[in-house]
């Protein structure tokens, strides 16, 4: 029995409808919606149906930069830089580190992996109120062996106040965000490690390269792609940092680890609700990390190295 | 970008960026020592976790710090329980991630049928246009997402919670790129035989596929289990609250009990590490499927 052209097209779509559907009408959909609303002073008691929202213009986006919102603006972009410069290098290189050495020969790789993934698979809240614990400046577990050092050697400087300090909350916050999303990153790194190819190491350490000399010239260029990939994912992961801040220091003291999107979602869901400064400021944070990704891209002519055939 | 990372499936183990030879014992003494010192401050949080949980009041702040309380207090567990309505998290969290993972993956699997196997007019535009919504941030759509949510009427319901993430992106992505590697020559004779694509998705594709379903069936359940900021914005009363929210909940209100909080937290988050030992291998078997991007 042939099959009509008709059928053939109707089954396509019934195939692609469901996921399609829901792409429309959460993703593609909202981010138009998104622009629109930022342009608006919508306040979510008004209706949509009764009265379109009053339309204000670009005077929410002008707002973030010379109104009333840029001092929070400036204080958040601050603390935006400090968690993006710490959290992707340490987390690249420590979890570089940790990688090359699941990757040896040696016994027990597997557990030691299954150790690092749990805390990703951790809920977030649970992790971060662990911790929250943990840095209580007086008794927690990470001060008390620095209160008795101090004691034990009379030095005179007390442990940070991590939680209560404006200086030390933010530090706080990537600790709790390297031990969340390290093993992540972690996996990412073995899976590009055991794709180089056995034999350039080999013939490289028959010419008599040392393990550093491997190391430098062989496995991290082969590694790069992953490297970049590595990076692209952690920039942005950094930028929407949410969680852990939320939940471990709720953006304080005095907003010192106040995180964008945390910043987003006080506008918009606090005590007076700014729909379009929230959606604004989300489309500000998007342009941001569009840049940045578009950064990366562009450089990774310069230091990526892509193998044309598949080794 | 990543493409030479997503093409590559890893076999399994095969550690190629050193030689095939264990190290000497002097570097693997080293390298043992680095692992285990990662491995406990990995670890740390939980056993302190448990610890607190099954302390006395007034043993949770005590200087040095105790490791061992010196009668484990078990009711706290039953303590934590009753203080808040974890019955109903419970309840809401398993309905959310079981149903959604459900349909995630159904639907994700259906559209990766289509894009990997069947041929019609702007199929690698759109496939494209998914790609790049993969890269917009979470809270671009997050207050529009909402505000579509409240015109539906579906604030504060399962609706609210399920529905969004029934579209992932991401399991559809993983999914076409293992369908691809699947012969079409399978589907060419199924066809002869007079089969038609449903019956070709269900079972041709669907059963080989297995391998990369599963990890699309646990990375989601685990996404949507441990999901916080949209169950957060997007329920209000206690009955609908899920279990991440409702520990952060737990945390307002019991804010100084620090032993009924750890069990809470305990609680919590025990079914989704189960989850995790029980699937791992294929977690690490998807991560190199697709090169990450596990969110």
């Amino acid at each position: 029995m042939t099959k009509w052209r008709p059928n053939r097209q109707l089954e396509v779509y019934l195939f692609l409808l469901p996921n399609a559907l829901g792409f429309i009408v959460f993703v593609l959909f909202p981010v138009v919606f998104a622009l629109g609303i930022s342009l608006t002073n919508w306040n979510l008691s008004q209706s949509i149906f009764e009265k379109l929202p009053p339309f204000v213009g670009l005077s929410n986006y002008l707002n973030l930069f010379t109104g009333s919102s840029s001092t929070l603006f400036r204080q958040v972009a601050g603390n935006m830089v400090f968690y993006v410069l710490s959290i992707v290098p340490l987390q690249t290189m420590i979890a570089l580190l940790i990688a090359l050495a699941l990757n040896q020969k040696l016994r027990g790789m597997k557990g030691f992996r299954l150790i690092y993934y749990m805390p990703v698979v951790t809920t977030i809240v649970a992790g971060a109120l662990a911790f929250q614990l943990m840095f209580d400046r007086n008794n927690g577990l990470v001060n008390a062996p620095l209160w008795s050092l101090a004691e034990t050697f009379h030095i005179a400087i007390r442990p940070p106040d991590w939680l209560s300090s404006s200086m030390w909350s933010k530090p706080a916050v990537v600790i709790l965000t390297l031990w969340k999303n390290i093993g992540f990153t972690i996996i990412i790194f073995l899976a590009g490690l055991q794709s180089i190819p056995q034999d350039l190491q080999e013939a490289a350490a028959i010419d008599g390269a040392s393990r550093r000399q491997r190391f430098f010239n062989i496995t991290l260029p082969l590694l790069s792609p992953t490297t970049f990939f590595v990076l692209v994912i952690l920039v942005i992961g950094a930028f929407q940092l949410f969680d852990e801040a939320f939940v471990m220091t709720r953006g304080g003291p005095a907003n010192s680890s106040l995180t964008a999107v945390m910043a987003i979602y006080n506008t918009a869901f606090g005590a007076a609700p700014r729909m379009g400064l929230a959606s604004a400021m989300s489309w500000v944070l998007f342009i941001v990390i569009f840049i940045f990704t578009v950064l990366q891209q562009r450089l990774q002519k310069r230091w990526v190295y892509y193998e044309t055939t598949d080794g | 970008m990543a493409s030479k990372i997503l093409n590559v499936p890893a076999p399994a183990n095969s550690t190629s960026a050193t030689l095939a030879r264990p190290p000497r014992t002097g570097a693997a003494v080293g390298i043992y020592l680095l692992l285990s010192l990662g491995a406990i401050a990995m670890l740390l949080p939980f056993f302190w976790m448990l610890s607190t949980s099954l302390k006395l009041p007034s043993e949770v702040f005590t200087y040095p710090p105790q490791w061992l309380p010196k009668t484990l207090q078990w009711h706290n567990y039953a303590d934590a329980w009753t203080a808040l309505p974890f019955n109903l998290f419970y309840r809401n969290s398993l309905i959310v991630a079981i149903i959604g993972t459900f349909f995630d993956a159904l639907t994700a699997s259906l559209a990766a049928f289509a894009f990997s196997r069947l041929r019609f007019p702007g199929r690698d535009k759109i496939f494209l246009l998914y790609l790049a919504a993969l890269m917009i941030p979470q809270q671009v759509t997050l207050i529009p997402s909402f505000i579509i949510i409240r015109y539906l009427g579906l604030y504060n319901t399962y609706g609210a919670l399920i529905l969004p993430g029934i579209f992932s992106a991401f399991s559809m992505f993983l999914l076409r790129q293992f369908y691809r590697s699947i012969p079409n020559e399978l589907d060419e004779a199924a066809r002869m035989d007079g089969a038609s694509s449903l019956r070709i998705w269900l079972q041709i594709v669907l059963p080989l596929g297995a391998p990369a379903l599963s990890a699309v069936v646990i990375f989601s359940f685990l996404g949507k289990w441990n999901a916080f900021l949209w169950p957060l914005m997007v329920t209000r009363t206690m009955d609908m609250r899920t279990l991440p929210v409702g520990l952060s909940m737990f945390q307002g209100q019991y804010n100084t009990q620090w032993h009924l909080l750890m069990a809470a937290a305990i609680l919590t988050l025990a079914p989704a590490l189960l989850v995790y030992i029980i699937g791992q291998k294929w977690i690490v078997q998807a991560v190199n499927l697709s090169g990450g991007g596990a969110r």
